[in-house]
């Protein structure tokens, strides 16, 4: 296969960026998104050129690390898959394919395709702690949970904190990946001392990172590589709403948490 | 996630329980984005309601000209409860306005430098188009006041002699506002009857929208409901337009007899 590619090249976090056109040769159908991109940056390198700079890792889908921006759409054009797991054979021989970074005022942009996600960190940061006994591993099936609301609880902890929510978001919102997060705690009894304090918390780390609101357009479904339901999005609403109606109202109850 | 250590976040997480009063509490949904959407939605629900009843009231024009024009002088007779009815309206209007816009500019914030290649998997038309067709709402509002509210637009014949919009003017009872003949002289304007019908699609639009997306937004969808209410709240939204446009369409082809 042979393509066209636009890739958007960028100094660093200060300098501004531009798109470039390269040409890649001698592509197999079986290689994946991120290998045909090293068989580009290996003809780069050869010609004395810099390198594409992007995010990868496991190479598996399960990480998370790997991102872009495949012809405007988070991971490229096949559901419920991460660019790393995204083969060519998704595309035509003569294509042309446009590749930018997740693009978010909360991502800025490192190099290249390469953005600081770090703002998803520290809205689980600021969810704070779940109480939970230490010592000893615990006996199984110590703690009663019901099938359903464990898989519920699953589903939404098969989040890999990618961001592609927020690349696919037309407001550039985390709502998704918020309401994941929250999700998975609210769903299991482990979670539910800190649950009003947690929903607040994260949603107010979310606001302070520079996401954008939620608009119900779904489009952070459609580029989910977990396929997360934005049901947990209703879900983390009826939640905020719950965390104003209770006790951890009480003036007193400064628990520290964080 | 990111390879890059996450650094200290900067919001308190008990800002929740460290202040207190009625202002404290309600003060995360008009600041955070879960909570403005949740106003967003309160706000345009009680704006559906509003124009629901209103079509429904104003299909007495079918029922004849004494229906009509006595029902249009028992809402006058409301006296200061109308009053108040339309200054709730008014707040709920401008609060809904308010609050979208404040979190449109928000979300364009969010996302600096936009993507070369755009590109949408599944947001409707209609999701994508909130802001145009809730600004052509707020400006055909103002031309529907002041064309029939407040008979700026124009004056009209009746009882042979041309008179001011709003003048006493009924046929039947000299003392009273024709309401009737009022209607019927505005949508013999071809100009006039078109722009009503454009105004009718265009809200057609925005609560084909609107409406499913409060549930979303209060958290009262599941993935269980999405689809019925997405249907209810399309079909709702038919339902005030083809009643609207049936008026107008009522006059052309003289079902409202002058």
């Amino acid at each position: 296969m042979n393509l066209t590619l636009n890739v958007w090249r960028q100094k660093d976090r200060n300098a501004a960026g531009r798109m470039e056109t390269y040409k890649a040769s001698h592509i197999s159908p079986d290689m994946s998104f991120l290998e045909m991109l090293d068989v580009v940056n290996e003809d780069l390198i050869k010609t004395g050129k810099e390198p594409i700079a992007f995010d990868h890792d496991c190479r598996e889908g399960i990480c998370g690390m790997c991102s872009l921006m495949i012809n405007g759409m988070a991971h490229g054009p096949e559901r419920a898959t991460a660019t790393c797991q995204l083969h060519m054979r998704k595309f035509r021989d003569g294509d042309e394919i446009t590749i930018e970074p997740f693009r978010a005022r909360a991502f800025p942009v490192l190099r290249d395709l390469v953005t600081d996600r770090g703002a998803l960190d520290r809205i689980v940061q600021a969810g704070g702690f779940v109480g939970v006994n230490t010592g000893g591993a615990p006996d199984g099936n110590e703690i009663p949970i019901p099938r359903e609301r464990q898989e519920t609880a699953m589903d939404a902890a098969a989040c890999i904190g990618c961001g592609a929510c927020v690349a696919a978001c037309k407001n550039a919102s985390a709502m998704l990946y918020v309401s994941a997060k929250v999700g998975h705690l609210v769903n299991l009894p482990q979670g539910q001392p800190e649950r009003q304090q947690r929903v607040r918390a994260m949603v107010a780390q979310h606001d302070h990172e520079g996401f954008g609101h939620c608009t119900n357009q779904y489009e952070c479904q459609a580029a989910c590589p977990k396929e997360i339901s934005v049901g947990f999005i209703a879900q983390l609403n009826r939640e905020y709403l719950h965390s104003s109606f209770g006790f951890a109202e009480r003036e007193d109850s400064s628990t520290g948490v964080g | 996630m990111s390879n890059l250590a996450p650094t200290k976040r900067e919001v308190p997480v008990n800002s929740l329980a460290s202040r207190t009063g009625l202002a404290a509490w309600f003060r995360p949904y008009v600041t955070s984005t879960v909570g403005s959407k949740m106003l967003v939605a309160v706000t345009g629900l009680m704006l559906t309601g509003f124009v629901l009843a209103h079509m429904i009231g104003n299909l007495k024009i079918f029922a004849g000209r004494t229906a009509l024009n006595d029902y249009a002088a028992f809402l006058k007779s409301l006296g200061p409860l109308l009053w108040v009815a339309r200054i709730g309206l008014l707040v709920v209007f401008a609060l809904h306005i308010y609050l979208a816009l404040k979190l449109k500019k928000r979300s364009l914030e969010a996302r600096p430098i936009n993507y070369a290649y755009q590109n949408t998997m599944i947001a409707s038309v209609s999701s994508r188009t909130m802001l145009w067709t809730g600004l052509a709402i707020l400006a055909f509002t103002i031309f529907h006041l002041a064309h029939f509210t407040f008979g700026w637009v124009g004056p009209v014949e009746a009882n042979g002699k041309m008179v001011g919009n709003h003048e006493p003017n009924d046929a039947e009872m000299p003392t009273r506002h024709d309401v009737y003949g009022m209607v019927i002289h505005g949508f013999r304007q071809p100009v006039v009857s078109i722009l009503y019908i454009v105004a009718q699609m265009l809200l057609l639009m925005h609560l084909g929208h609107g409406i499913p997306s409060t549930f979303q937004s209060l958290g009262l969808n599941t993935p269980r409901t999405q689809r019925m209410i997405r249907a209810v709240g399309w079909l709702l939204a038919l339902v005030i337009v083809a009643g609207n446009i049936g008026i107008v369409v009522g006059v052309w082809f003289d079902f409202v007899k002058p």
